[in-house]
C-alpha cells in the first residue's frame, strides 16, 4: 500500500492519541502540531516505523507568533521519506519565558547547525543541544532578532546623515 | 646561551599546532573559517566557523514585496543564481495558483540547466586548480563567460541575475540568445570532453582525490546532504525527479551516482550531471523550437495581477499601468497559506519555506541553504587527513559562502 497523508495520520493517531492535533493540508503537505514535551518521541517513532520511515531531516526553523500568547514560537520540522517520496511537517510550540524544546541532534546530525541558527534568530533553547552558540550573529549580541518585536528600520526616517551612506 | 627562555606556556607540552584555515585564506574560495588543530600536517581536529557575510535576508524579506525578494534569492549561492530566481518564481507561483504555459517551462529548464553547468564547471575546475592542475579552470572558464552573454541577453546582467519574473520571463529570447546558445551547444562538449580527458584518468589527480574527505551514504543522509555530494556517495536523490517542477518531467534525463561519496566520485558526479544538463538543454529548446505561430512568442503567464508588465504596455496601455503600479508599490496582497517547495540548486535541495498572512510581503520566510546543512560535515571529512586533503575536499562540496550564511 503506498504511503499517504491518511495512512499517516491514522499511524500517529494510533500510536499517540489525539494529543497530536491541528491536522491539516496546505498544498498537500501533511502538516500537524505536537506538544513539545514529546517531540523527541515523534521524531523517533517516524524515524523508526518501518511503515513511515522518515529518516531525512530536510530543514528545522521556527515561527514567531507574538499574539499566540503562551504558545508565541513554533519549531516547526520538515521530514522527507525518501523511499516513498512523501514529505509532512510538523510542529511544536513553545512560550517565550522558557523556551525549551528538546534537540534532535542525536537523530539527525543535521540537526546541529539548523538548531543554532534558530537559536541564534528566535532564542529556542534546545536542550540536549552539544554546542548551543550562535552561529550566524555576533557572540555578543543579547536579542534575538527574528523575533516580531525587532522590526526593521524605518525606511523614511531622515536623521541620518546622508553624506555617510552616499545619499 | 646561559639565558634561560621563558616559552609561552603550553609550548612545550603541546604538541600540536592550531592553524587558521580562512576567513580570507585563498584555498578557502570564500569567507568561512576553519580553525584546524594539526599534528604535522595531519588534521585532529576542525571546528567551522561561518556567519561572516550574514545579511538577514530572512529578515529582510519580511518587509517586501514578493517580487523585490528575487534580488535576494540571487545572493545565495551567487554561482548559479538564476536557479535561486526561479526557485523562488516558482514557489510564488504556487502559492498564488499561477499556471504556466510550456513555453516558459522550457525556457526556464534551458536558463536552470545552463546555471548548473556553469555552478559545476567552477567546482570542478576549482577542485583542479586546487590539487594542482591550472590548465582546466582557464579552458572551462570560457564558457562560464557564454553563459554569462546569454543570461545578459536575457534578462541584462550576468552574476546577481534577477531574472524571469513572477509568472515567467521579463521579455522574450531574443535571437541572439538563441545564437548564442546554440554557439554554447556546439563548441561546449568538445571542451568538456578534453576537460574529462585531462582529469578523469589523471594518476597524480587520482592519488589527490580518491579516498579523500569520502562519506558513507547512512552518514551523509543523517547530515542532511542533497544534491551532487548526496549522489556521489550512492543516493539517487534529486527533486528534478522526486518532486517535478517546472515540466521536467517532459524530459529525459538519468541521475548519476557515485559510489564511495569522495572528492573524485563527487568530480565524476558532477561532470556527469554537465553531459546531463546539456542533454535537457537541447531537448527543452528542441520543444522550444516546436511552438509556431502566437504560441512561438509566450514568454509569460496570463496572470496580470502578479505579473509585471513589459515596460512599453505600461505606457501606452490602462491596465498595464494600472497593475504596475499595484505591483510596484505592493498593493496586491498575497494570499494567506503556508508552502515548501524546492528546487534542485547546485548544491542540493534548495527549499523556500513560505508562510503568508495575507499582507504584501511574506510572514515568514525561510530559505533551506544546501550548503549550511552539509558543511557541518566537514569536520568529519578532514579528520585524520592532511591539510591539503581538507583544502581540496573544501572546493570538491563546492562550498559558497553567500549559501552558508543567508
Amino acid at each position: 500500500m503506498p504511503l499517504n497523508n491518511d495512512t499517516i495520520q491514522q499511524t500517529l493517531i494510533q500510536k499517540f492519541g489525539d494529543v497530536l492535533t491541528d491536522w491539516q493540508e496546505p498544498y498537500g503537505m501533511l502538516t500537524f502540531t505536537a506538544p513539545k514535551e514529546i517531540n523527541l518521541k515523534v521524531l523517533q517513532f517516524l524515524y523508526d516505523e518501518p511503515t513511515l520511515n522518515f529518516r531525512f531531516l530536510t530543514d528545522l526553523q521556527a515561527v514567531h507568533y507574538p499574539a499566540n500568547k503562551g504558545q508565541e514560537l513554533a519549531v516547526v520540522y520538515h521530514l522527507h521519506n525518501l523511499v516513498d517520496n512523501v514529505r509532512i511537517r510538523f510542529k511544536v510550540f513553545t512560550d517565550i519565558p522558557k523556551p525549551d524544546v528538546f534537540s534532535a541532534t542525536a537523530l539527525y546530525q543535521s540537526a546541529n547547525f539548523m538548531e543554532r541558527e534558530t537559536y541564534d534568530f528566535f532564542g529556542v533553547n534546545f536542550t540536549g543541544h552539544p554546542n548551543l552558540i550562535r552561529i550566524l550573529n555576533v557572540d555578543e549580541m543579547d536579542y534575538f532578532p527574528m523575533r516580531k518585536e525587532f522590526p526593521l528600520e524605518d525606511q523614511t526616517r531622515v536623521d541620518k546623515d546622508d553624506e555617510m551612506f552616499g545619499r | 646561551m646561559s639565558e634561560h627562555i621563558l616559552l609561552p606556556e603550553g609550548s612545550i607540552e603541546k604538541q600540536t599546532t592550531t592553524l587558521n584555515l580562512g576567513p580570507t585564506h585563498p584555498a578557502t574560495h570564500g569567507v568561512f573559517q576553519n580553525i584546524l588543530e594539526l599534528d604535522g600536517e595531519r588534521i585532529l581536529k576542525a571546528t567551522s566557523t561561518v556567519g561572516y557575510i550574514h545579511r538577514a535576508f530572512e529578515k529582510l524579506a519580511e518587509r517586501r514585496p514578493l517580487y523585490q525578494i528575487t534580488p535576494i534569492t540571487d545572493r545565495l549561492n551567487y554561482c548559479s543564481s538564476p536557479i535561486n530566481n526561479m526557485g523562488w518564481h516558482i514557489t510564488c507561483e504556487k502559492l498564488l495558483g499561477v499556471d504556466l504555459p510550456k513555453r516558459v517551462d522550457y525556457l526556464r529548464i534551458i536558463i536552470m540547466e545552463l546555471a548548473r553547468i556553469s555552478d559545476h564547471l567552477i567546482c570542478n575546475s576549482i577542485v583542479g586548480v586546487d590539487s594542482g592542475a591550472y590548465s582546466g579552470f582557464l579552458y572551462l572558464m570560457q564558457f562560464r563567460e557564454l553563459i554569462y552573454e546569454i543570461y545578459e541577453e536575457v534578462c541584462g546582467s550576468r552574476l546577481t541575475t534577477n531574472i524571469g519574473r513572477i509568472g515567467g520571463f521579463e521579455r522574450n529570447f531574443t535571437n541572439t540568445a538563441f545564437v548564442k546558445l546554440e554557439k554554447f551547444l556546439a563548441t561546449y562538449p568538445k571542451q568538456l570532453k578534453e576537460f574529462e580527458t585531462l582529469f578523469n584518468r589523471n594518476r597524480i589527480f587520482m592519488e589527490r582525490t580518491i579516498g579523500v574527505g569520502a562519506i558513507s551514504a547512512e552518514r551523509a543522509l543523517n547530515y542532511g546532504f542533497t544534491g551532487p555530494n548526496l549522489r556521489a556517495a550512492g543516493v539517487d536523490y534529486d527533486v528534478r525527479v522526486h518532486t517535478p517542477y517546472s515540466s521536467y518531467q517532459d524530459l529525459e534525463f538519468t541521475i548519476p551516482v557515485g559510489k564511495t561519496g569522495d572528492c573524485y566520485d563527487r568530480f565524476l558526479v558532477r561532470n556527469q550531471e554537465m553531459w546531463q544538463s546539456l542533454s535537457l538543454i537541447e531537448q527543452a529548446y528542441k520543444k522550444v523550437q516546436e511552438f509556431k505561430g502566437a504560441e512561438s512568442e509566450v514568454f509569460h503567464a496570463d496572470s496580470p495581477a502578479y505579473y509585471l508588465p513589459e515596460k512599453k504596455d505600461v505606457y501606452t496601455k490602462m491596465e498595464a499601468l494600472i497593475y504596475h503600479f499595484k505591483i510596484v508599490m505592493g498593493e496586491t496582497d498575497i494570499p494567506a497559506g503556508e508552502l515548501y517547495s524546492s528546487v534542485e540548486g547546485g548544491n542540493g535541495e534548495l527549499g523556500f519555506y513560505l508562510i503568508s498572512d495575507g499582507g504584501r510581503s511574506p510572514y515568514r520566510l525561510h530559505f533551506r541553504r544546501p550548503c549550511f546543512i552539509y558543511y557541518q560535515a566537514f569536520p568529519e571529512l578532514v579528520q585524520g587527513g592532511m591539510l591539503s586533503d581538507a583544502v581540496i575536499t573544501m572546493s570538491s562540496l563546492n562550498l559558497i559562502a553567500g549559501e552558508l550564511d543567508a
